[in-house]
């Protein structure tokens, strides 16, 4: 499974960046930020609370809040730098090429009008559509998403619906325009894990109808093994590996991406122990120097504490931010990971930590 | 050794009265949980799994009697907590103590961390005074933080390292049994590892008894020795761990777990996936409260009301309440999705 192949991207991010003003000083939210969206395939995006991954999605729909500011990258669709665009160009581009369903689909959805009249603005606003039409696209589409009587479901307000259904008509709302890009930021985070199963399902098969390409933001790595073909993972602002979805699994390189996957009870197996990484995420206002992870890495070096690595591509277009796969990595150095000792031969980017 | 019985709760009921019309008078009742019994060993870890609504934070609080049962007994070391005066439950306080899913939102944020742990102390009138202070420090760096942390304030900790201010404060008035409501739930997996080791250790050293409710799966495989499963109000089983995860009987718990993405993009399995909501605790199905969802329901389901047993492939302590354990075991009753 190559990136770099013959795919069709449908988006680039590269390098992006954005700050928000605080009282308290400059946040940089996200601070570098890249990766590939293959058309019609799913990226996920997995961080811990805080490491920038709705406002990376916000970014690349410039939807910030007003004290933020993107102030470096490109966001690069179908070859175009959206970042370029004017507000109007992007109004019409957002909800129509590329849509979004939120973390909270409550506060997303407006408590006073109809479920229908939601859906019917924005396919009046995109599509131009009559009021009628609209109305009868709305029930079709609620149709689409599973919801059981849609034309009676069409009338309700959103809180007469419950957690999932309401999901789904975020789904819905988001899918009116038939976007070549959907940005779903935790759709199934607030739901249990049976409702969870079936917006997972309606998702994917969705993408498959539509051919639509998703990126799914989610802290859950079995959602992403699950529903996703690769993966970018955050740390504090930053992409720090980016793969194919099985060798993120199954041969990580960041010593953060195998402290999480060690970290992670699992329900599907016997675990002696979990392997936590210490410490704790670093403040947005007191970032490390070099290597954001180094005050927690195992393997941290004096090069680490003191500048900070790039991503560097693999010969299969993966990537990965840490010194242990460059040059600078001199000699053989001994890695303590977690408890193992592993020896990193210099390879540059063909590293690799032996089990 | 023979197994001490710590907690025992029998045919435990919480009603909730639902007011309505301008009289206000009480309309109807969300039966939150509705007769359940279970036993929990001394040292043992415990934990109750079901979604939201399913009445496991209720059982919980109806045990400390933060709310009061409608019915049932919860016999502690053989004395009935719910038969108790108020004033005579205060003894009791300290034996069983609680933290919750939001650490902040159940400390004050205005009290140093110093003063929640010794106004626990005082409280229960654990240690003399003059020690109290010296014991809150002890007590810091057991769950980890150190010892100068102990005059900052709440909002100067991470979620996690509050969540440590919840457990030492748990600790403060050395409990025997302590109930983790979501109590790692917020917490990201790096720092919930933390805290789940943390637990472990603090439950060996101890000689804790944990009742854990929640959700996650992973988690609680992680931390039990044996798990209860709710749905709506009811324990629809009840099994030591490797049971419940390698060989549950109850069609619900086959759902859920088989509802859980597995962190393994190469393990593909088949999906159970049920139709419909979680009907609602006002009115809940009669018979078998699952069989609105259940691929096996028939009509016996829409009327009788499954009990708890154990059929002959299960083993001793493992029950499920399912009128059709042997029947789709075997095969002869197929799901109908
Ligand atoms: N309007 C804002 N002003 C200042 N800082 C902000 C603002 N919005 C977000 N941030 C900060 O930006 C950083 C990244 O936040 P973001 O919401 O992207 O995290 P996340 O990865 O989505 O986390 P979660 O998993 O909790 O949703 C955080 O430190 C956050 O506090
Ligand atoms: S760059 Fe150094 S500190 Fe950062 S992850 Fe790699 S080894 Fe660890
Ligand atoms: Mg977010």
């Amino acid at each position: 499974m190559s990136i770099q192949g013959t795919e069709d991207i449908i988006l680039e991010v590269k390098n992006l960046q954005t700050i928000f003003k605080t009282d308290t000083g400059d946040v940089r939210a996200v601070d570098g930020v890249s990766f590939k969206l293959p058309k019609g395939k799913t990226i996920g995006i997995v961080g811990e609370s805080g490491s920038g991954k709705s406002i990376t999605s916000l970014s690349i729909l410039q939807l910030l809040a007003s004290n933020g500011k993107i102030t470096n990258g490109e966001v690069l669709y179908k070859g175009d730098d959206l970042l370029k665009l004017t507000e109007n160009q992007m109004r019409k581009l957002r909800g129509n090429e590329i849509s979004m369903i939120f973390q909270e689909p409550m506060t997303s959805l407006n408590p006073v009008y109809t479920v229908g009249q939601q859906i019917s603005e924005a396919l009046m606003l995109h599509q131009n559509m009559s009021k009628k039409d609209a109305f009868i696209r709305s029930v079709e589409l609620l149709q689409l998403v599973g919801i059981p009587s849609p034309d009676k479901r069409v009338k309700n307000y959103p809180f007469e619906l419950s957690g999932g259904m309401r999901q789904r008509v975020m789904i819905a709302m988001s899918l009116a325009c038939d976007p070549e890009i959907l940005v779903a930021d935790e759709p199934t985070t607030a739901l249990d894990v049976t409702i969870q199963a079936q917006i997972l399902e309606l998702i994917k098969e969705l993408q498959d109808r539509l051919g639509m390409s998703v990126i799914f933001i989610t802290h859950d790595l079995g959602v992403v093994a699950e529903t996703c073909d690769y993966v970018a993972v955050m740390y504090a602002g930053q992409v720090v590996e980016y793969s194919d979805i099985r060798t993120l699994f199954h041969q990580p390189k960041l010593p953060y991406t195998i402290g999480l996957l060690k970290s992670l009870p699992r329900h599907d197996i016997e675990q002696d122990k979990l392997e936590p990484i210490k410490g704790n995420v670093p403040s947005p206002h007191e970032m490390p120097v070099g290597c954001r992870f180094s005050p927690r890495c195992p393997a941290a070096t004096d090069l680490c504490r003191t500048k900070m690595p790039q991503l560097e591509t693999d010969e299969n277009g993966n990537q990965v931010r840490c010194w242990i796969y460059t040059d600078e990595w001199t000699g053989e150095a001994e890695v303590d990971i977690y408890g193992e000792t592993r020896i990193a031969k210099s390879g540059g980017a063909k590293t690799v930590l032996p089990d | 050794m023979e197994k001490q019985e710590l907690l025992k709760v029998e045919g435990l009921k919480q009603y909730f009265p639902i007011k309505g019309g301008f009289l206000g008078r009480t309309v109807n009742h969300v039966k939150a949980v509705d007769d359940i019994s279970f036993t929990i060993y001394e040292g043992e870890t415990v934990s109750i799994v079901g979604e939201s609504g399913c009445g496991k934070s209720t059982t919980g609080r109806a045990i400390l009697r933060l709310e009061e049962p409608t019915e049932g007994k919860v016999e502690f070391r053989g004395v009935d907590l719910a038969g108790l005066s108020k004033r005579d439950m205060r003894k009791y306080r300290k034996d069983l103590q609680i933290i919750f899913q939001d650490p902040y939102a159940s400390i004050n944020p205005r009290q140093t961390v110093a003063s929640v742990l010794t106004e626990a102390m005082d409280i229960q009138k654990v240690l003399p005074a003059n020690e109290r202070r010296g014991r809150a420090e002890e007590l810091l760096e057991t769950v980890g933080l150190l010892p100068y942390q102990a005059d900052r304030f709440p909002h100067e900790f991470s979620g996690g390292q509050r969540q440590r201010i919840g457990i030492a404060r748990a600790l403060s008035v050395n409990p025997q049994l302590i109930i983790c409501d979501e109590a790692v739930s917020a917490l990201d997996v790096s720092i919930q590892a933390q805290v789940l080791n943390l637990l472990e250790e603090l439950q060996d050293e101890f000689k804790l008894t944990y009742l854990f409710i929640s959700h996650d799966l992973g988690v609680v495989r992680h931390i039990s020795d044996r798990i209860i499963v709710m749905y709506l109000g009811k324990i629809v089983e009840i099994a030591d761990k490797y049971s419940l995860f390698e060989n549950p009987k109850h069609p619900y718990t086959k759902a859920l777990l088989s509802a859980i993405p597995i962190p393994d993009p190469d393990k593909k399995k088949e999906r159970i996936v049920l139709r419909g909501d979680v009907p609602s605790p006002i009115d809940p199905p009669s018979g078998c409260r699952f069989h609105t969802r259940c691929p096996y329901a028939t009509e016996k389901c829409q009327v009788d009301v499954p009990e708890l047993r154990t059929a002959s492939s299960m083993k001793e302590g493992h029950e499920a309440a399912c009128h059709y354990i042997e029947e789709i075991e075997s095969g002869e009753k197929q799901p109908n999705y």
